[in-house]
């Protein structure tokens, strides 16, 4: 269950200002391998300080996008630019970005000490200066009784650290982050994507990361990248991308959904809001509270998020719109929050979310009885992609 | 009951268990130390024109008395006497190191290269270091006398490409250079094959981490991939290092006179001048030369375990 929408962060949106310069720039970029296109033709921009997710499934193409900003890969066609320059041509080695890798790809035979001096070694800094940044960065991490350690020595979540550390140790303009957290568990996981977060307001570097997790991109980002077979689906905010999905795609990947296939029956109808819309769902009625693009008769998708339908065993005063009958068929409990599957009469299937502010005991819908479920016209979303 | 029969299993496999590890002892007992007393106690006997042509001192338990009183270090101190041995055992050590750096400088580039080769064609790769075993190890020797010798292919080709004036030879066959590129040619898949098993298991990610660390391609070679291929470079030095210094056959069909292999002398002792009791003392001498790098190489394999 999706509930997280990100904390509350400090007022920060340079995308909104026409003015804003971005700090990266992805200008038309293609990139193929042999015949397979893994990213076609897209242009996005990022801005600085800003905390951005590439966010899709395996092969959608955020890795290479990443790959490319760091210099691993060259695009066959578009352009990268950074702070306006284009970086074409630009060895890794010589680019102000640095990576975070998947693996963390700690080099075995250094100390978590010199792991995180190797790049600042390159930059051929003082060795006092050097020892003390290092020290600064284990500190940040919180692993300074480590430095001696080699990385085989260490757990995973303390590996992960020191491949943090290694990657910010240089101060890059960019930190790339490509699956940073994938490997722990999803406690630690959750503790060390508010330490990313922390980390990068105070240090105030832009990042990008990559990531597969939807939970992971809601939780870190300013804003999120949708992607799908090498382009871009939706750039939002993690609010937006969840409130105000622009595609099925979208809505199914992020969090849960009840997407109902159907027809655009009238827009306008006056149903109170401006800008109402009607659909008909094979026999259910529908009206969404939305500035939509569809017109009469388009074929369109209906979705809604589960924890805005409502499930009661009592029939509602208007059945006619915005509501459907049908048996419990299963209950999914979350702890915080059930999950009741409930079949319709044609068999299709509706899910209703509960928060479970009451005990389990005191729970009055259980498996096979007849409920209804409704929701507010502002709670659903007519998805025309 | 059941508690019983877990006893008993138990015990059964501690005595499989004893079996299996006592095996490679067995053999090491049989193929190794026995053999190797046989050899030191000749190398304690005086030398004799009979059959065997040594006498023997230990014959029996009841000798056991005589035996430590006829002990007889002399083919030792001989050793030490005649400068020969001295200078052969040094030129030995000397050919063998020359030889394994040369397999290095040869080798690393190569496993290298089948180390970052597609992986799909890494097998091929890997049978074609191997393929030259699947023709006998003298037969490839003799062939480098074919092209070395005055009148050889090398001379032809030298001719051939006029590098070579019609009236000149090249002048390699019975050197010392002849020695070092039969060496070089026949130990190569031992030095290439440890070194690519070494490459072949770096993660590739360690050098693009480096390289995002400002750290160019050059540079992340000796950083970060000679340091991890260690290990395959001490093995494979050490499984060439080691027998070059016993070697014979290549310095006998390649070698000239002057040279000086220890090989060759425990051969010209044992079967020119029949001094069994000395040719095995220098066998053991031998040994004891050899044992010194092995044990280094052991020690090395433990740490990186």
């Amino acid at each position: 269950m999706a509930k997280t929408l990100g904390p509350v962060k400090r007022k920060f949106s340079p995308w909104t200002d026409p003015s804003a310069v971005p700090f990266i720039r992805f200008e038309n970029i293609t990139k193929r391998f042999g015949n397979f296109v893994a990213v076609d033709n897209l242009t996005l921009d990022i801005y600085e300080r800003e905390f951005f997710s590439l966010l899709g499934p395996s092969g959608c193409g955020k890795t290479t996008l990443m790959r490319m900003l760091a210099g691993f890969e060259e695009p066959t066609e578009g352009r990268i630019l950074l702070q306006g320059k284009d970086i074409r041509g630009v060895p890794p080695y010589r680019r102000p970005t640095n990576m975070m890798f998947q693996s963390y790809a700690l080099f075995p035979h250094m100390t978590v000490e010199k792991n995180v001096a190797f790049g600042l070694e390159q930059d051929k800094l003082a060795k006092g200066e050097i020892a003390a940044r290092v020290e600064e960065m284990l500190k940040l991490v919180k692993l300074e009784d480590f430095a001696k350690r080699k990385p085989n020595q260490l757990s995973g979540g303390q590996r992960q650290r020191v491949a943090l550390a290694r990657s910010l140790a240089k101060r890059p303009q960019v930190l790339l982050l490509d699956e940073p957290l994938g490997a722990l568990d999803k406690k630690l996981r959750e503790e060390t994507q508010f330490e990313l977060m922390d980390i990068q307001t105070n240090l105030g570097l832009t990042f990008l990361i990559v990531t597969h997790d939807q939970e992971e991109a809601m939780t870190v980002s300013d804003r999120i990248a949708v992607m799908d077979k090498g382009v871009i689906v939706q750039v939002a905010t993690p609010a937006e991308i969840y409130e105000a999905p622009n595609s099925r795609y979208v809505a199914d990947f992020i969090g849960d959904i009840n997407i109902l296939e159907g027809t655009v029956m009238a827009t306008d109808s006056g149903l109170g809001a401006p800008g109402a819309i009607r659909i008909e769902c094979d026999g259910i009625q529908v009206a969404v509270d939305q500035e939509c693009q569809a017109a009469t008769g388009d074929k369109v998708a209906f979705a809604v998020r589960p924890e805005k339908v409502r499930i009661s065993p009592d029939q509602p005063a208007d059945t006619s719109i915005n509501a459907v009958h049908g048996e419990v068929w299963d209950i999914g409990y979350l702890g915080d929050f059930s999950v009741f599957i409930v079949k319709l009469d044609d068999g299709r299937v509706v899910r209703a979310a509960q928060a479970n502010v009451s005990r389990l005991v005191d729970r009055p819908i259980t498996f096979g009885d007849m409920v209804w479920l409704t929701w507010p016209l502002d709670a659903g979303l007519v998805l025309t992609r | 009951m059941a508690a019983v029969q877990d006893i008993d299993t138990q015990d059964k496999g501690g005595l499989g268990r004893l079996l299996v590890a006592g095996l490679p002892y067995l053999w090491l007992l049989l193929f190794f130390a026995a053999p190797f007393f046989i050899i030191f106690k000749i190398s304690l006997s005086d030398t004799a024109i009979a059959l065997p042509p040594y006498t023997p001192v230990f014959e029996g338990f009841g000798a056991i008395g005589d035996f430590f009183s006829q002990l007889d270090f002399e083919n030792y101190i001989f050793l030490t006497d005649d400068p020969l041995y001295v200078t052969a055992y040094l030129s030995s050590l000397r050919i063998a190191a020359i030889s394994t750096v040369l397999l290095l400088l040869i080798g690393y580039p190569i496993a290298l290269a089948m180390a970052r080769a597609p992986g799909s064609i890494r097998p091929t790769l890997v049978m074609m270091v191997i393929l030259p075993f699947w023709t006998s190890f003298l037969i490839r020797v003799y062939a480098w006398i074919g092209i070395l010798k005055p009148d050889g292919l090398l001379t032809l080709l030298l001719h051939g490409v006029g590098l070579l004036g019609p009236e000149e030879q090249v002048q390699i066959f019975r050197t010392d250079t002849a020695v070092f590129i039969g060496i070089v040619y026949s130990y190569l898949p031992f030095m290439v094959l440890p070194l690519y098993s070494a490459l072949e298991k770096m993660d590739n990610t360690l050098l693009e981490a480096a390289n995002d660390l400002g750290c160019p391609p050059l540079k992340a070679f000796w950083r970060i991939t000679f340091p991890l291929s260690l290990p395959g470079v001490i093995a494979g030095s050490m499984i060439c290092f080691i027998p070059i210094t016993g070697e014979f056959v290549i310095p006998d069909l390649l070698g000239g006179a002057d040279t000086l292999m220890i090989g060759k002398t425990l051969w010209t002792e044992f079967f020119g001048n029949r001094d069994w009791p000395l040719a095995s003392a220098v066998a053991v001498v031998l040994l004891i030369f050899l044992v010194i790098p092995i044990m280094i190489f052991q020690n090395q394999q433990k740490k990186v375990a």
